[in-house]
């Protein structure tokens, strides 16, 4: 169990919540795990599940169906569901999708949607990578050529999460190809619009259950009315969510690392290998130690991340940096707890070897270390 | 670049044949080989057949008897497609290896002609899953009923465990004595008793059939011990470095390998109106590891040569096993990374060489066991250092 007592974010109804929460999972997450990862996809009915009891987009306002709640509930979810194992299927929907409805959409957008994605009735997915264009976003080439009342959407996207659940894909497209990025727009597309199709579950080194997708868009006609946010300010808004978005993987990151330190404490502590258990061995305790101090480190960093963005000061920059320091350490610490595995870290039906292959993304997802860096060294 | 030095034109000739034979007979099957968890039989005639495996096996054996270079050729051509399913090194390396030094003649005659033929596969039975590293902890047993030996016990992680006709089977024929009770058998799998268990679901080598082997009062006759009763210990401990040189070829020629792709990819992707590999990040990381693969590669191919003039000992290939597997998972990581997200992606060489890179730190003993050799040997002389040395 991930232990929170020296947490310095929480206090007694985010307790309260994250108890219930713990509960929900154990009912209604472990027991699928498995199966999920072997077909590839969460179930349509988990996401209902989570939706009913309350934690799907915590942060929705009550006048949209939601619980008004801050961001700090938002990082118990995503805490707990990722010690728990799950790929960033509704963390992707709780913390980063919904914020781009509720921040950007116009007011029948928002009457339409949120009360619907906080359900699970609705599952979203945003559309911002192409084979040609990943971190470098204004060299995207999909495009949302105004006809009449209507865009015309044209291209294909790939590497997208939750792309065969999807219902709504926020698109980012080129409305005004000629130009970089202030030519870009977000464009809401329905997943039963005709020319939309989806391509195929891509197969990855990790995150299995997570469906990971190619999207295909072919003369898709959607009203002018689906642009989210001003048309051509699509970037700004995509630069305006990124923040939430990179800590939200920060956390991911953190509750991962903590799982599979737990992990190579439990596994040393029971194995024995030279006639003593392998948490004796000093090269043991000494690895162990170390990442414990960075787990220490890491904890207290997010707190205080989470501090700052519930009242709207967590800065660009800080969120970059937040993200590659987690992530990369998040590295460090899955590698060095799987090596203590030994043979068995390389079996899938160990805990280790899953958090393994999962973790390797997040140093490329929602902007690689590269971009972190590039980004972080802009501020400096 | 340094140039390598070890191979003749006999060499460069066996390798263009072995490069084709990739291309033509691996290359293409290898994706379907890693969603079946297996590679075919007929592959291992295939390459009976164009005389790849067990390449020193001498004439009187049905080999072609040639120099180990042959088998380095293979191992390093098999690697540099990323084709870690085909279980050669381990029929080659190890076990031809081990009967061609210990067999008695009749063992000899009768499995090393189907080795090199491709028509018995071979196999290492050592670990199980209470004894990885520490192989003086296993508890398979084996005991004497007449002149037989009833075996018992189970392994666990064990290559070629789906195709193997013939096991080296490490057991203990006397549990009281440690490493002294340590005595290898040769077992056919045909013999009753003997049960193949699950084919194991891993992080990468998806092509190499690693599986649970159990043995349940399998009756091998006296004859089928290899080498003495109570020396398998000693036995195994004297072909360590040639595991380890073999690990240390496949690192070295990884690490060259992926970042030649690596180089290939980034110098076509475009990224903020450049090519990837315009970035001085780009250009400086691979840098880096260019020159610490050319120093594994000269560290390698030095220790070859000491293999070959019987003159490597066990503290030098634990050095370059550690050395190059070091390098060889950092090169796949940082490789990966340049890729982007098509590095996460099945597809792609780099994804496939990085999940299947891991097991290299862990399997033919961990980074931590090189350590605890190298250490043994630094301390062998002086009064310290015995506790943390201590095998």
């Amino acid at each position: 169990m991930l232990q929170t007592a020296t947490r310095t974010s929480g206090d007694d109804s985010l307790d309260l919540f994250r108890d219930q929460f713990r509960r929900f999972l154990e009912r209604e997450f472990t027991p699928n795990l498995a199966r999920w990862e072997e077909q590839g996809i969460v179930d349509k009915s988990f996401w209902r599940k989570m939706g009913e009891a309350g934690y799907l987009c915590p942060s929705v306002p009550e006048e949209y169906g939601g619980l008004g709640l801050d961001f700090r509930y938002n990082a118990v979810l995503n805490e707990e569901l990722t010690y728990a194992g799950s790929t960033d299927t509704v963390t992707l929907q709780s913390d980063i999708t919904v914020g781009y409805m509720q921040n950007h959409g116009s007011e029948e957008q928002k009457a339409h949607w949120l009360p619907r994605m906080v359900t699970g009735e609705t599952i979203v997915a945003i559309a911002m990578t192409e084979p040609g264009a990943g971190s470098d976003l204004q060299g995207v080439r999909t495009t949302a050529i105004r006809d009449g009342g209507d865009y015309i959407v044209n291209g294909s996207k790939t590497y997208i999460t939750n792309g065969q659940n999807a219902d709504l894909v926020i698109t980012v497209a080129k409305t005004n190809p000629g130009e970089g990025a202030k030519g870009t727009s977000l464009i809401l597309v329905e997943a039963d619009r005709p020319g939309f199709s989806r391509g195929r579950n891509l197969d990855k080194i990790g995150q299995f259950s997570s469906d990971t997708s190619e999207l295909f868009f072919a003369d898709v006609r959607v009203p002018v009315s689906h642009v989210l946010g001003a048309e051509n300010r699509g970037f700004a808004v995509l630069m305006n969510e990124l923040v939430q978005e990179r800590l939200s993987i920060s956390i991911t990151a953190q509750a991962a690392a903590q799982r599979a330190f737990d992990e190579a404490v439990a596994f040393t502590k029971e194995r024995v290998a030279f006639g003593q258990k392998v948490f004796q061995f000093q090269n043991t305790r000494f690895t162990l130690a170390d990442l414990a101090a960075k787990l220490q480190v890491g904890w207290a960093h997010l707190d205080w991340a989470i501090g700052r963005h519930v009242a709207g000061k967590l800065t660009a920059a800080e969120a970059s940096a937040s993200k590659l320091w987690h992530t990369e350490v998040q590295w460090e610490i899955m590698d060095a707890a799987l090596q203590l595995h030994g043979g068995a870290g390389y079996m899938n039906e160990y805990a280790i070897a899953k958090l393994w292959r999962d973790a390797r993304v997040r140093r490329i997802y929602g902007g690689s270390s590269e971009i972190m860096k590039e980004l972080l060294s802009r501020s400096i | 670049m340094i140039e390598r030095s070890l191979f003749s034109e006999e060499h460069n000739m066996f390798r263009e044949t072995v490069r084709r034979f990739m291309e033509r007979e691996v290359v293409p099957f290898h994706a379907q080989w890693e969603k079946d968890g297996i590679v075919p039989r007929e592959l291992w005639l295939k390459a009976g057949e164009a005389g790849l495996l067990c390449c020193t096996v001498p004439e009187e054996y049905g080999g072609l008897g040639l120099d180990y270079l042959f088998d380095v050729v293979v191992f390093e051509e098999l690697w540099r497609v990323g084709a870690s399913g085909p279980g050669f090194l381990i029929h080659t390396d190890l076990v031809a290896t081990y009967i061609l030094s210990f067999g008695t003649e009749e063992q000899k005659r009768h499995w090393l002609p189907k080795m090199v033929k491709g028509e018995a596969i071979g196999s290492l039975g050592m670990t199980e899953p209470h004894a990885g590293s520490d192989l003086k902890a296993i508890r398979t047993r084996a005991t004497r009923d007449g002149d037989d030996f009833l075996i018992n016990g189970q392994k666990v992680f064990i290559s070629n465990g789906q195709l193997c006709d013939v096991i080296v089977l490490a057991t203990k024929t006397d549990s009281a004595a440690g490493a002294k009770g340590v005595t290898l058998f040769l077992v056919d799998t045909h013999t009753e008793g003997f049960r193949r268990g699950k084919n194991l679901d891993k992080l990468g080598m998806h092509a190499q059939d690693t599986s649970e082997l159990f043995f349940d009062n399998v009756r091998v006759p006296a004859s089928a011990i290899l080498g003495e009763e109570g020396r398998g210990f000693q036995q195994m401990m004297t072909k360590l470095a040639q595991e380890r040189l073999a690990q240390a070829v496949r690192s070295a020629t990884v690490t060259e390998t992926v970042i030649g792709w690596t180089a290939d990819y980034t110098a076509e992707r475009k990224a903020f109106g450049q090519t990837v590999a315009d970035f001085q990040n780009t250009q400086f990381k691979l840098a880096e590891l260019q020159a610490e693969a050319v120093s594994a590669r000269v560290l390698t191919d030095k220790c070859i040569e000491l293999f070959m003039q019987g003159k490597l000992d066990p503290v030098d290939a634990a050095i370059a096993k550690m050395i190059t597997a070091n390098l060889h998972c950092k090169a796949v990581d940082e490789c990966l990374q340049l890729h982007g997200g098509w590095g996460y992606m099945w597809e792609y060489p780099i994804c496939r060489a990085y999940a299947d890179a891991r097991i290299i730190k862990i399997a033919g003993g961990s980074i931590e066991v090189m350590k605890m050799i190298i250490a043994r040997d630094l301390f062998s002389s002086r009064k310290g250092g015995r506790a943390q040395a201590a095998e």
